[in-house]
């Protein structure tokens, strides 16, 4: 199949399961990039994570600098639409039913509940933030290890 | 609270965008809640809380569900093309960059750089939005858990996530009654 079909395909599906953002998805990354399409070597794909982590803007854009790799300019594109416009989509429609509900008692329930949850989480990843680097240092030894262990529950 | 045009939205999530190394959550709040008090401290953690539960990037969700809250589709679009339109230049510029040399020059440089002062950043956010919340006990409780079973216990993301939100949930709407 043509590279940009494949590129769309993956990165789709992938943006809508990866709640939480890259950081839980990079085995599921790792697999379609290394494993089943071998656009990358582990070790390239290592680079390009900690290239993603030094630039500005979400780490999502991890996707893009596959892209790139894969088909250029127009590839990188291609995988950044694909991996935003699904989430995004679904983030906008729940924006709406939210609003629409913005007196219920539930809503306010569910809001209550999931703050100190995420915050939380929050706190979480920047503790991540601090350990990552500090351990084994950039760019890691084992590409594969690293970023099994960088998601920490692979 | 002011409400802001499609064109203001673009060019401050725009400038947020560039400010945003090691994740650009802790800018978009600065700039929603301090700078331009677009949100109160509350509406950001709520719309926060509730991008979390969303697949992709929180970040981008928090920027569609704020874009659109003010101006519908135009204004989500406005928001998030803002704020990755930088990015995704200096990105594009750097995997060139690798494309041609098989690395970046400084990358590693930069990430130990970043690494103490973004995690500093987070931390300082992520408490800065507990706030007043931390005198609340069951608050207090569910952050504790949570952040136990992520950061120290390396328990799985999205069951821990699902497992404890449907508790706290429970839990704030059966206080509520």
């Amino acid at each position: 199949m043509n590279p940009l079909a494949t590129l769309a395909i993956s990165f789709t599906a992938l943006s809508l399961v990866a709640v939480g953002g890259v950081t839980p998805v990079l085995p599921e990354i790792h697999r379609i990039v290394v494993v089943r399409h071998h656009w990358l070597t582990s070790a390239q794909l290592t680079d390009l994570f900690a290239i993603s982590h030094a630039a500005p803007g979400p780490n999502m854009l991890l996707v893009a600098l596959i892209g790139f790799q894969v088909a250029g300019l127009p590839g990188a594109l291609v995988a950044t639409v694909a991996v935003c416009a699904p989430s995004c989509t679904l983030s906008y429609l729940v924006a709406r039913v939210w609003q629409r509900f913005r007196d219920a008692p539930w809503r306010r329930a569910v809001e209550v509940g999931l703050a100190p949850i995420t915050i939380g989480l929050m706190l979480s990843t920047g503790i991540s933030w601090r350990v990552a680097p500090a351990r084994g240092g950039w760019p890691p030894r084992s590409p594969a290890r690293r970023l099994r262990s960088y998601c920490g529950r692979a | 609270m002011t409400v802001p045009t499609v064109g203001e939205m673009f060019w401050a999530f725009f400038r947020t965008g560039a400010r945003g190394f090691g994740g650009a959550l802790p800018w978009v709040r600065r700039m929603l809640v301090e700078e331009r008090v677009w949100l109160t401290a509350q509406e950001f953690t709520d719309i926060f809380s509730v991008s979390n539960f969303l697949p992709g990037p929180n970040v981008l969700n928090v920027t569609v569900i704020v874009g659109s809250r003010f101006h519908g589709v135009p204004g989500a679009l406005a928001a998030v093309l803002g704020l990755i339109a930088l990015p995704l230049v200096v990105v594009l510029v750097l995997a060139a960059l690798y494309a041609r040399f098989g690395q970046v020059p400084g990358i590693d440089a930069i990430l130990h750089g970043l690494g103490a002062a973004v995690a500093g950043l987070v931390i300082a956010t992520a408490l800065k939005m507990a706030g007043s919340l931390l005198r609340s006990p069951r608050f207090v409780g569910f952050l504790a858990v949570t952040f136990g079973a992520i950061a120290l216990l390396r328990w799985p993301l999205i069951p821990v996530l699902l497992g404890f939100a449907s508790v706290s949930v429970l839990a704030a709407w059966f206080r509520r009654a």
